[in-house]
């Protein structure tokens, strides 16, 4: 490979490739994916010759492009820098200095895992534009070496970068860290089962089923009105009176939704477990079948965050994130703790904080009355102006009258959703955290240290300053950028800000 | 401000379109008329408006703005946090020798904004950021 050579010196025995046992998985994920088409079509297009050439040219593609993918990705660990080389025709070169790496994210998929594959994600907390995540993707390596690389990327003194290089040429003999398996602060329980069908991820899971299902049929030219079971079923929905139909409906839906929340459930969190580990780091293992381990440093925690959907509210449950920076981006990367009893949910929040008593528990300052009104008005004229325009539309005959009545059947809702959404907005200043809480639906608890704080910002609406109220955001570089204090008390709100942080808005106060 | 002739070059083109496209029709000479009247009025309020509102301050220690007309935004950012200070200028600044200055953090919240700065002070706004910025240890998160 010759032109590999003006970028990367072969003599320098510590670059890395990637593990060539992904030769065989990324043409076998690939070609996964491609499956059911290529089979669907060979099977309804008869075997037509042309076709299979077609299919063995694709999957010849496919191997090419792993080969390709493999000789020409290479990646080294050195004292200062982690680098990364790949693409034969647009090549990278990425280059990201060690002590800006602050979470390592291993995935592995039933293939990988197969064959004892990882994919390591190193995110370096780069926020360039709103959701925009620096990451270097090593796509695979052995299981070994990412947990190899886990240890030796989140170690920061020099020191031991040192000797990690010169072990970096010898993974297999590099195991002594693993022997300590750090304390485990968290682990999987069955019992938090029970909080599965509390979140919407079943119908989520049954929509895809339903989709994906109906795309087979589909594609295989099957109506499902002429499949034989189905015809029964809709013969004898015909002869069944329509309440019990419902009935059975809603009794099979609730079924098949608390079964499939269930099951999405296991598959995302069996075996979970959150560990702090030895070298100062907090480590999420999870998955039953696609395994997933996040690793994050603590100096990177600014904070934690406890979410309540409002069905999870309901049945006493809550789930715990991390705030930190330059966390990867993906989904989950920041979970803490899945759904589960509230109580564990702030334990969590405590130990993973290192603090007796979770911030998040704290009684929270109530937001002025006035902010009531307007969480009212911000929940129920939306409504009452869909009803208007829906009453108008009826009126000049362009609708029927019901949509109408739906709608204004959705105001008493609007109300309570608004005053719930009061009775959630609070705030708090403890010690060394800033605790914000707010929404209805998705109930947040945000407790954000105060010296994570980078700034702060101030909206007001003209609403607001006839009402005199102001919302604030303490503006951090961890997790969402800013964590809002909603419709407080525009004098509170200055008070607040000076107060978490000393000095910072001082000099620009007139009375103080 | 720039802005009114932001607003007058915004104008003119939407103007110019719609006289072209339906010259016959009344009702659509009536709107773009309508246009013209409240971008008038628009471009005499909304840049006095935002001059009014618009405020900016750097102090040893934190940088601070007020932007906004309708919804208006306080921000804060202290200079030990401070991770990069932009100057551009578009073609009309530069016309009026004026040029914004745009202060970031490691947020993903958004940088600080002073718009319309004269050339000068935002120069010297520049230097003064750097070279405090400079000063303070650490990543600024």
């Amino acid at each position: 490979m010759p032109p590999a050579r003006e970028w990367v010196d072969p003599a320098q025995q510590d670059w890395r490739r990637l593990d060539p046992r992904m030769l065989a998985v990324k043409p076998i994920t690939e070609a996964g994916k491609l499956l059911l088409p290529a089979v669907l079509v060979l099977v309804v297009g008869g075997t037509d010759r042309w076709k299979l050439w077609a299919a063995l040219a694709g999957g010849g593609l496919l191997v090419v492009a792993g080969v390709i993918r493999w000789a020409t990705t290479r990646y080294r660990i050195s004292e200062t820098h982690v680098e990364l080389h790949s693409g034969l025709f647009f090549r990278q070169q990425r280059s990201v200095p060690r002590d800006r790496l602050r979470t390592v994210d291993a995935t592995s998929d039933v293939v990988h895992r197969l064959f004892g594959l990882s994919v390591v994600k190193v995110g370096t907390g780069r926020n360039d534009k709103v959701g925009e995540e620096d990451e270097l993707t090593l796509d695979a390596v052995s299981a070994a070496e990412a947990e190899h690389l886990r240890q030796v990327l989140l170690r920061r003194t020099p020191g031991t970068a040192a000797t990690a290089g010169a072990e970096a040429a010898t993974p297999e003999q590099e195991t002594p860290a693993e022997a300590e398996p750090g304390e485990v602060l968290a682990a999987f329980r069955p019992g938090w089962l029970r909080f599965a069908p509390l979140t919407l991820s079943g119908l989520a899971a049954m929509g895809a089923l339903t989709g994906t299902a109906f795309q087979v049929l589909n594609e295989l030219d099957v109506d499902p009105v002429h499949l034989g079971p189905l015809r029964a079923v809709a013969q004898w929905l015909e002869r069944t009176p329509l309440p019990l139909i419902i009935a059975i409906v809603v009794v099979v839906l609730l079924v098949v939704l608390t079964a499939g929340a269930m099951v999405l459930y296991l598959v995302q969190f069996w075996g979970f477990t959150l560990t702090r580990e030895s070298d100062a780091t907090l480590r999420v293992r999870r998955g039953l079948l696609t395994t997933r381990s996040v690793s994050l440093e603590e100096d990177r925690l600014r904070g934690v965050r406890i979410s309540e959907p409002l069905l999870l509210r309901a049945g006493g449950g809550a789930k715990c994130a991390a705030v930190a920076t330059g966390l990867g981006t993906g989904a989950g990367s920041d979970t803490l703790l899945p759904p589960a009893p509230r109580g564990d949910a702030h334990d969590v929040a405590a130990t993973v904080l290192a603090v007796e008593t979770a911030p998040t528990t704290v009684r929270l300052r109530r937001h002025p009355r006035i902010a009531r009104r307007r969480r009212l008005v911000r929940a129920v004229v939306p409504v009452l102006a869909l009803a208007a325009a829906l009453g108008v539309g009826a009126a000049t005959g362009h609708v029927p009258y019901w949509p109408c009545w739906v709608a204004l059947a959705l105001l008493p809702v609007a109300v309570l959703l608004g005053l719930d959404r009061y009775r959630n907005l609070g705030h708090a200043l403890t010690e060394r955290y800033l605790v914000v809480r707010s929404g209805s639906l998705v109930r947040q608890t945000v407790a954000l240290q105060r010296t994570g704080i980078v700034g702060w910002r101030m909206r007001q609406s003209p609403f607001q300053r006839l009402s005199g109220l102001v919302t604030l955001s303490a503006v951090t570089a961890a997790g969402e950028g800013a964590y809002e204090v909603t419709d407080v008390d525009l004098g509170d709100g200055v008070a607040l800000a000076d107060e978490a942080v000393p000095g910072l808005l001082r000099p620009f106060l007139e009375t103080s | 401000m720039e802005e009114l002739i932001g607003t007058v070059l915004l104008l003119v083109p939407q103007l110019v379109a719609m006289f072209f496209w339906d010259a016959g029709r009344p009702t659509l000479v009536g709107t773009s008329i309508a246009t013209a009247v409240l971008g008038a009025v628009g471009c005499v309020v909304i840049p006095r408006w935002r001059y009014r509102v618009h405020r900016w301050e750097a102090t040893p220690e934190a940088v601070y703005t007020r932007t906004g007309w309708f919804v208006q935004d306080w921000r804060v950012a202290p200079l030990s946090r401070i991770q990069t200070v932009d100057t551009k200028r578009g073609p009309l600044q530069q016309m009026l020798g004026l040029a914004t200055v745009t202060v970031t953090t490691a947020s993903a919240a958004g940088p600080l904004e002073i718009p319309g700065l004269d050339l000068e002070v935002a120069q010297r706004l520049v230097e003064e950021l750097t070279a405090a910025t400079q000063a303070t240890r650490g990543d600024a998160t």
